[in-house]
C-alpha cells in the first residue's frame, strides 16, 4: 500500500512540475471546444455564416422578382444578382456556393403548371460541389418562396377547394455541379486531404524544430558548433532538409489520395507543385522559427502544438472555412493555412488554373520568409 | 601552440572561469584537472571557439581565435563530454556527417573514416547503428568523430565518463596512440589517475581559477616529501597514543581510521621503527602495515584545502 501511495505521489509530483504542459493540457481542449461550439452555433447569439447565393433572373417577371426579393430577405443566405456567366464563374471559384438560374418565361409557365401540372419550366441550380448542404438549403428556400408567389397569382388570393392534393411544384430542378475541369466528378476526399496534409506538414515542422532544440541540449550541438560552420549555413541546411522531408511526406500523402481515394489534380499541375513546395518551405521555416524563439524542447512543444492547432482550425483544415461566421472567414485570410487549404482545393477538385495558385503561393512564401527572418534574427548560435 | 590568457566567463552572477591563463605546447598532452563545476568544460568551450570569453583571449599559433574562429576549428577536434552521436544512424553515417562538416567527401572522407574507426577499434562495427553499441563503444566513436579532419589539436572533455574499466583502458590506448602520432591533446577530467597516466602537464582548476600548472613530477614537489603509513590495530588506539605520535619528529597528519590509524612520515629509515616501537610499548597490537606514496589527490587537497569530491558541484549552463 505504501509503495502504491509513493508511486501515485511521485506521478502527481512529476505532473505538477511541468506547469506549462499542464496548462496546455487544459487550454487546448477548452480552445478546441470553444472554437467548434462557436462555429456550429454556440449559445445562439453568434452570427452564423450566410450561404453566398447568386440569383440569375432571366425572367424578370413579377414572380421571379418576388422570389429574388424573398431570398434577399432570408436570414440564411446572402444574395447577389448576377448574370449567368458571372454566377458560373463565382461558383467555380468558390466565392458563391449556389446560383439559382430562373429562366425566361418562368413566371407565366410556372403559374400554368401550378394548376395543370404540365409543361413545367426548369430552374437550374449551379452548385459548388463541395457545398451540397448549401444546395439543399437554397433549393428548399426557393421552393417555399416560389410556391408562395406562384400560388398568389394562380389562385388570385383565393383558395381553390379540392385542388390542394393535386398541386405539385410547378417547375423542375436541374442541378449542375460547377468545376473548371470537365468530366471530373467532385470528390469529397479532396478537401479533407488538403486540410489534413496542411496540418500534418505543419506538425512535422514542429517536430523538426523540437529536434533542433533537443540537439541543442545534447553533445551533438557542441560537435556542430565546433565545426567551421556559420549560422547561415546551418539554418539553410536545416531549411532545405526539412523542406525535402516535408515534400516527401506530401508526395506520399497525395499518392495515396489519388490512388486510393480518387482525388484528382483537376487544375494546374504546376500550380499544385508550386503550392506543395511553398507549403513545405513554410513548414521548414516555421519549425526553425519555433526553435529560435523557444526555450527548452519540452517548453516549446506545448506552445507549438497550440499555435499549430489554431492555425489549422481557423485556417479551415478541419472544417471548411465557409461554415465559419463571416468575420472569422475574413479574419482567417491572414493565416497561411487558409491559403494553403484553399489553394490545394483550387488545384484539385475546383480544377482552377495556375493563376488561382499564384496568390496562395505568394502568401505561403511571404510567410515562410517572415519565419526565416525571425529565425535568423533570434537563433542563438553563439553561446 | 595554444595560448590562453586571462580568460573570464560569467553565467549571470556566477563566475565560471576567472582569469585562467596557461599554454599548450605542440605535441604535449595537457590535463585540465578539477572537480565537477570547476570551470573545465567552459574553458574548453572557449578554447574550441564554441563560446566567447567575456574577457581574455585564446590564441592559436599567434592568431586570436575569436577573430577567425573557423580557421581554428579546422585544426581542432572537439570530443564533447555528452555523446555527440546520432543513435539512430550507423557509425559510418555519423562519421560521414562529421567529415562533411569539415568539407570532406568521397574517397578522402572514406579513408579518414576508415582510419578513425580502425584507431578506436570499431572498424568491424561500421554498419551497426550506434544505439546497438555499448557505452564504451559510443565513447570511442565519440572520439573518432573528432579525428576525421586530422586535427593538430584535440580537445577531450571527460572522454571516459561512465565507462567500465576495460573500455577506459581501450580509450587510454587510443589516446596514447594519438600522442605517439604527435597530436596535441588537452584532456579534462576529475579522475586523478587518468591525468597522472596520460598527461605531460596538469593544470589544476578550482572554482574557475588555475591553482597549479606543472608536470606531474612538479606538482608532487609542491608536497612535503612524506609517505603515508596505515596501521591496522587489534583494538582502537588510545588518545594518549595518538597524542604521543602527533608530537614525534618526522610524523604528521595522525588520523584514526576504521581499522586503526594513519599518519604521514618524512623518512622511513629514521622514524618508522621508532614509531612502531612506541606503539608496541603502549600495548597496542599491530596486525598489518601499509605504506603508500602521496597522490594527486593530496596535491589537490594541499592546494585547495578540500578534496575533489567535497567541491561544490555547479555545472555551467
Amino acid at each position: 500500500m505504501l509503495a502504491i501511495r509513493a508511486l501515485i505521489r511521485n506521478d502527481l509530483r512529476i505532473y505538477m512540475t511541468d506547469r506549462r504542459a499542464m496548462i496546455i493540457g487544459v487550454l487546448v481542449p477548452i480552445l478546441i471546444a470553444a472554437f467548434f461550439g462557436y462555429v456550429f452555433g454556440g449559445n445562439g447569439n453568434a452570427e452564423a455564416g450566410k450561404i453566398p447565393l447568386a440569383i440569375v433572373d432571366e425572367d424578370q417577371s413579377e414572380v421571379s422578382r418576388a422570389i429574388a426579393a424573398g431570398l434577399a430577405e432570408a436570414p440564411l443566405v446572402s444574395v447577389q444578382a448576377l448574370d449567368r456567366s458571372q454566377a458560373e464563374q463565382r461558383v467555380r471559384t468558390g466565392k458563391v456556393q449556389v446560383a439559382a438560374v430562373i429562366p425566361k418565361n418562368f413566371g407565366a409557365a410556372a403559374t400554368l403548371a401550378f394548376l395543370s401540372g404540365e409543361m413545367k419550366p426548369q430552374v437550374e441550380f449551379l452548385l459548388d460541389p463541395s457545398q451540397s448542404m448549401s444546395g439543399l438549403v437554397v433549393e428548399g428556400l426557393f421552393t417555399q418562396l416560389s410556391m408562395r408567389e406562384i400560388s398568389k397569382i394562380a389562385l388570385n388570393g383565393n383558395p381553390v377547394p379540392g385542388l390542394q392534393h393535386g398541386l405539385s411544384i410547378p417547375y423542375i430542378v436541374a442541378t449542375t455541379k460547377v468545376t473548371t475541369a470537365q468530366n471530373i466528378p467532385y470528390n469529397g476526399y479532396a478537401h479533407s486531404f488538403a486540410g489534413m496534409t496542411t496540418q500534418f506538414i505543419l506538425l512535422a515542422g514542429i517536430d523538426a524544430g523540437i529536434l533542433l532544440l533537443m540537439a541543442r541540449e545534447r553533445g551533438i550541438w557542441q560537435r556542430l558548433r565546433s565545426a567551421p560552420l556559420s549560422k547561415t549555413q546551418f539554418l539553410l541546411a536545416r531549411t532545405i532538409a526539412t523542406t525535402l522531408i516535408s515534400l516527401f511526406q506530401f508526395t506520399l500523402i497525395y499518392i495515396a489520395a489519388i490512388a486510393i481515394f480518387g482525388v484528382h489534380i483537376g487544375g494546374s499541375a504546376l500550380g499544385f507543385a508550386a503550392l506543395a513546395v511553398a507549403l513545405c518551405l513554410l513548414n521548414a521555416t516555421f519549425g526553425l522559427m519555433l526553435a529560435s524563439i523557444g526555450g527548452s524542447a519540452a517548453a516549446t512543444r506545448g506552445i507549438a502544438v497550440l499555435a499549430t492547432l489554431v492555425l489549422v482550425m481557423v485556417g479551415g483544415a478541419w472544417v471548411p472555412s465557409f461554415v465559419f461566421p463571416k468575420w472569422l472567414q475574413q479574419a482567417s485570410l491572414i493565416l497561411p493555412t487558409r491559403w494553403a487549404v484553399d489553394g490545394l482545393d483550387a488545384m484539385t477538385w475546383r480544377g482552377l488554373g495556375l493563376h488561382a495558385a499564384l496568390v496562395p503561393v505568394a502568401v505561403l512564401c511571404a510567410t515562410a520568409t517572415l519565419c526565416l527572418v525571425i529565425a535568423v534574427w533570434r537563433f542563438r548560435w553563439e553561446e | 601552440m595554444l595560448s590562453i590568457t586571462h580568460l573570464q566567463k560569467r553565467f549571470g552572477q556566477r563566475v565560471a572561469v576567472d582569469d585562467v591563463s596557461f599554454e599548450v605546447r605542440s605535441g604535449e598532452t595537457v590535463g585540465l584537472l578539477g572537480p565537477n563545476g570547476a570551470g573545465k568544460t567552459t574553458t574548453l568551450s572557449m578554447m574550441s571557439g564554441i563560446s566567447k570569453p567575456d574577457s581574455g583571449s585564446v590564441s592559436f599559433q599567434g592568431q586570436r581565435v575569436h577573430q577567425d574562429a573557423n580557421a581554428l576549428k579546422r585544426r581542432v577536434g572537439l570530443v564533447p563530454q555528452d555523446l555527440a552521436l546520432y543513435d539512430e544512424l550507423s557509425a559510418w553515417a555519423n562519421l560521414e556527417l562529421f567529415g562533411g562538416l569539415y568539407g570532406l567527401s568521397g574517397a578522402a572522407l572514406a579513408t579518414r573514416a576508415e582510419e578513425a574507426l580502425t584507431l578506436v577499434g570499431l572498424a568491424n562495427r561500421r554498419r551497426d547503428r550506434v544505439k546497438e553499441f555499448s557505452g564504451g563503444m559510443k565513447r570511442r566513436l565519440n572520439i573518432a568523430g573528432a579525428l576525421l579532419h586530422d586535427p593538430e589539436l584535440i580537445l577531450l572533455d571527460e572522454p571516459t565518463v561512465g565507462v567500465d574499466p576495460q573500455s577506459r583502458n581501450a580509450i587510454f590506448e587510443n589516446l596514447e596512440e594519438l600522442k605517439r602520432r604527435g597530436k596535441t591533446l588537452v584532456y579534462t577530467t576529475h579522475y586523478m589517475e587518468e591525468a597522472e597516466r596520460l598527461c605531460d602537464r596538469i593544470v589544476i582548476i578550482d572554482h574557475g581559477r588555475v591553482v597549479a600548472d606543472d608536470s606531474v613530477r612538479g606538482l608532487y614537489r609542491l608536497l612535503p616529501p612524506s609517505q603515508s603509513v596505515a596501521l591496522d590495530l587489534e583494538l582502537p588506539p588510545a588518545q594518549e597514543l595518538l597524542a604521543d605520535l602527533a608530537v614525534m619528529p618526522g610524523i604528521s597528519a595522525v588520523q584514526v581510521t576504521a581499522g586503526g590509524l594513519r599518519f604521514d612520515i618524512v623518512d622511513f629509515g629514521a622514524h618508522l621503527s621508532r614509531a612502531l616501537g612506541h606503539i608496541a610499548g603502549q600495548g597496542a597490537r599491530v596486525t598489518s602495515v601499509k605504506t603508500g606514496q602521496t597522490s594527486l589527490e593530496d596535491v589537490f587537497i594541499t592546494l585547495t584545502g578540500h578534496a575533489m569530491r567535497d567541491a561544490p558541484v555547479t555545472e555551467a549552463p
